[in-house]
């Protein structure tokens, strides 16, 4: 499982990548890379809808692996993405829906402190541990 | 003290120096062992570089900042030359030769006194003993890695005092947290106390054993200053030069002082050392300091900084972003971007930590969490400030005095409110006891807002439309009764004195604390709610506050309610005890108001007053009324503000005062004026629904009347011989009563809890629904 958070276009440079198995820590990030494309898509196609709690479910499975990537973007176009096993049957769409409502609120808080510059990689240790414990869920 | 000049080789020896002593390369701290070693090898005696040590103020802040090494070295020098040392020859003795240092890795300082040679001018202003940008630190780290350790202890202990920082104020005494050694045990960071210089030291003791025994007594002669570091490193800020600026006198005195103190507490704090358990405990001291520089920034002490503000003031202190950006996130307790004063003291605390080598927690500890009640005490300062600003806000009552008083417990606070707030309402009829919520200050605060506002469009009635300059002075002459963090209610209540006052006010801040009704005494901060009409409608009694509060002419405070005679003749507990659950009953429907106003009325004479009415009016019907009747006698329970700190704390009020006409008040309170002496009972709001229960509404001052007069009558009837036993006897069972009211006000404030819930769940609901038209 793999949580990050790009910036907001046109760096879309990740803010913040997190992920729980640590191993193939790169791939996860190509796969969030990739999947950026696929997110502009559908906020472009959306128009008004701003947030989308739900897509990107890749086609692509890997013979050895095969993951689901959601995607959710805020009112300021930061885009969260989230990769999840597809093996991991149990993790409903609402599931999703819940995590990224709280990796937003625990963005928002992020945003509040006046020591965080908009852009800035997220180190926040209560970030950190939201996102840890979240993504303990999943797994 | 005046900042310190160096010339550029004395910068440049002493900037080398420092590197060399910052054996962990914080660029800020010079470690104390090293830094005892070099004073060591400065080879001058003890007693001199005590002195010294003192003076450039590491023992105060306990460790040697860059500014305070500087400063030490240049005494060092000093004291070599033979010239006295005085703070003030720092920057008056020119052509200093560099301090030398005999000791082994004094060879190597002399070797860099070699290298720089000594410029007799000062041509390098340094003032403000502001470390030298961190990129200079290291550079001659590598050369000095002497083996300066043995010599550490000693020398760190007493680089302990930084003599830059004496702030203009008297700094907190902050913890000396030892910061080098107490990273040296590791871990045990957080454990040490930060409050006390004691521990600080014991656990640098233990750090350097070798040298421990040698500067230990040295030490235990430089109690630990009871500066914070912190004050150094904000020193260090440039604007900061004021702090900066240590006067020698003071300095001196500030030592000397610390030092005759220190040699008997420091070996006490030591013992006790491992007996402090909260590293994170804020001392009088400090918080003392904390409040100060807060009140730079904002000198409303109820008010928020924001977060810009905070940002530019915790950046003075050097401390990197990351950890400054951890500390906000820790001490932001509500996440509003903006720090209230308990926030405030909490990150202020929480950087002086960290600077003085504690690592920073996970969470924010229990200590440093804004209490509650503080927050209540807050936001009830502001209220009462701004009622007499005459913001129409509701005021507490409570005086400001005691308002500011952090960390009061919250039931003293609980009560405290009760009173004032049925003493201010005495215009209102109604008196809708305010729930207190216990949430943050800022969500509690706003809420409040809310439901004033709301509550106060919500009731047509006259007294609503209270006028707010009425209110501040109510506040103003409120008694000392404090209301709770319902603000509304303090509105009306914090005028208890003012009894002549409009009933209108009375109904406003009935209103208000009617909106407040909403807010439950939970602790968590879920989003005010929109402001709710106040149940206090239906319930709103016709309590009449004028009319109650009108009569007595006598009793100006009270305003007593006029009993009105259609109260349905109740069996009137003979004593006080029922008065105020009589006195709800009685009082066909207003009934808070009255009950709170004359409650905060002071009281006396009201409750004559109303005792007698309520002889008439009331019987032992109290239980069987409504829930109302029992919470408007609770108000009614205008017992003596002095009895307020007791339990009983019913904020009522609410609603009722709409009902009110505030100028009637009913003559039937007109009880004779005598001046009760019911044992002082908390001043209870009622609950506006429970005005709203009431049948009779007529009177406002119904309530509070009847409660009054029972009170009143209490004394007035046992004239006899018992009339001592019957007034206890009447006092108990007026408390009873009280429980009783104070009981169902709780039942009902509860109820009004799940109603505010279940408006915020809808509210969510609609949010949901909204967001999918948020653009992108």
């Amino acid at each position: 499982v793999l949580v990050s958070i790009i910036s907001s276009p046109p760096q879309n440079y990740p803010l913040y990548i997190r992920s729980v198995p640590t191993e193939n820590e790169l791939k996860f990030h190509y796969t969030v890379h990739t999947s950026l494309d696929v997110v502009d898509e559908k906020i472009s196609a959306m128009g008004k809808a701003l947030v989308d709690q739900r897509e990107l479910y890749l086609g692509l499975l890997y013979p050895t692996e095969d993951y689901k990537v959601y995607g959710y973007v805020t009112n300021s176009k930061v885009k969260f993405v989230m990769v999840v096993d597809s093996s991991n049957t149990a993790l409903r769409d609402n599931e999703i829906r819940s995590m990224f409502r709280k990796l937003h609120n625990s963005y928002t808080d992020i945003m509040c402190n006046p020591f965080y510059n908009p852009g800035d990689r997220i180190h926040s240790r209560a970030f950190d541990n939201m996102v840890n414990s979240m993504m303990m869920q999943v797994c | 003290m005046e900042g310190l000049t160096l010339s550029e080789a004395e910068q440049r020896y002493y900037c080398d120096l420092f590197s060399y002593c910052d054996t962990e390369s914080t660029k800020k701290v010079a470690s104390n062992g090293r830094v005892l070693e070099l004073f060591r090898a400065a080879q001058l005696p003890n007693d001199v570089v005590m002195q010294i040590m003192e003076l450039c103020g590491a023992t105060r802040l306990g460790y040697f900042g860059r500014s305070q090494f500087y400063i030490a070295l240049k005494l060092v020098a000093v004291a070599q030359s033979g010239l006295p040392l005085r703070v003030e020859s720092l920057n008056t003795v020119k052509d200093l030769p560099l301090p030398r240092f005999v000791v082994s890795k004094n060879e190597q300082e002399s070797r860099h006194t070699a290298l720089y040679s000594s410029d007799a001018d000062n041509p390098a202003s340094y003032s403000g003993v502001i470390p030298p940008p961190p990129g200079r630190i290291q550079v001659k780290k590598g050369s000095v890695s002497h083996d300066a350790v043995q010599q550490r202890t000693s020398t760190d202990q007493q680089e302990s005092t930084s003599p830059v920082v004496s702030p203009q104020q008297s700094p907190p005494t902050s913890p000396h947290t030892w910061r080098k050694h107490s990273r040296h045990p590791s871990g045990g960071n957080n454990e040490r106390p930060l409050a006390g210089p004691g521990p600080f030291w014991a656990p640098f003791s233990e750090a350097q054993p070798g040298s421990s025994t040698s500067s230990d007594p040295i030490w235990s002669g430089h109690s630990p200053p009871p500066h914070q570091e912190n004050w150094v490193s904000f020193a260090d800020t440039p604007p900061t030069s004021a702090l900066l600026a240590m006067h020698p006198a003071s300095v001196q005195d500030q030592t000397t002082v610390r030092t005759v103190a220190s040699a008997t507490t420091t070996n006490e704090i030591r013992r006790q050392s491992s007996s402090y358990d909260d590293p994170w405990k804020i001392t009088d001291e400090q918080r003392q300091y904390y409040v100060n520089q807060f009140k730079t920034i904002q000198p409303d002490l109820n008010g928020f900084i924001p977060g810009s503000a905070a940002k530019e003031f915790f950046t003075k202190s050097k401390l990197p972003i990351l950890e400054l950006s951890h500390i906000w996130e820790l001490s932001d307790f509500d996440k509003d971007g903006a720090l209230t004063l308990d926030e405030f003291c909490a990150a202020f605390h929480l950087v002086v930590a960290r600077k003085n080598g504690y690592d920073l927690p996970e969470k924010l500890p229990e200590s440093l969490m804004p209490k509650l009640i503080d927050l209540e005490d807050s936001t009830v300062i502001p209220v009462i400030s701004e009622v007499g600003e005459q913001t129409g806000e509701v005021g507490y009552s409570s005086s400001p005095a005691e308002a500011p008083p952090s960390k009061s417990p919250s039931m003293p606070s609980l009560n405290q409110t009760w009173p004032e707030l049925n003493q201010s309402s005495e215009d209102t009829a109604i008196v809708h006891p305010v729930p207190i919520r216990m949430t943050p200050s800022k969500i509690h605060m706003q809420e409040m807002e809310l439901k004033r506002t709301g509550s106060d469009h919500a009731n047509p009635t006259s007294p609503l439309l209270v006028k707010p300059p009425d209110l501040p002075e109510e506040n103003k002459m409120s008694s000392s009764v404090k209301f709770t963090a319902g603000n509304t209610v303090t509105d009306g209540y914090s005028s208890s004195d003012s009894y002549a006052s409009d009933p209108e006010q009375i109904g406003s801040t009935v209103t208000r604390q009617r909106s407040h009704s909403g807010t439950s005494p939970d602790n968590t901060a879920p989003p005010p709610p929109p402001p709710r009409p106040h149940p206090s409608h239906s319930r709103s009694s016709s309590l009449d506050m004028n009319r109650s509060f009108s009569v007595t002419p006598g009793q100006q405070q009270a305003g007593v309610v006029a009993y009105p005679p259609a109260v349905p003749p109740r069996p009137q507990p003979s004593q006080g005890a029922g008065p105020h659950v009589h006195r709800p009953v009685d009082a066909e429907g207003l009934i808070a108001h009255t009950s709170t106003s004359p409650q905060q009325i002071p009281e006396q004479p009201n409750f004559a007053d109303f005792s007698q009415f309520e002889a008439f009016a009331v019987s032992g019907v109290n239980k069987e009324e409504e829930d109302e009747i029992e919470t408007h006698s609770e108000v009614l329970q205008v017992e003596k503000p002095s009895d307020s700190a007791s339990s009983l704390r019913v904020a009522k009020a609410d609603g009722r005062v709409e009902d009110k006409a505030p100028a009637n008040v009913p003559t039937s309170a007109g009880k004779g004026t005598t001046p009760l002496a019911p044992p002082p009972k908390p001043i209870r709001r009622r609950l506006k629904s429970e005005d709203e229960l009431r049948p009779e509404a007529e009177e406002h001052t119904q309530k509070t009347g009847v409660i009054a007069a029972v009170l009143a009558s209490q004394p007035s009837i046992p004239r006899s011989v018992g009339k001592d036993k019957k007034a206890i006897q009447a006092s108990i069972r007026r408390n009873k009563e009280t429980n009783t009211v104070l009981a169902r006000l709780n039942s009902e404030l509860q109820q009004q809890l799940k109603d505010v819930l279940e408006e915020r769940i809808s509210l969510e609901v609609q949010l949901e629904q909204l967001r999918p038209f948020s653009h992108l």
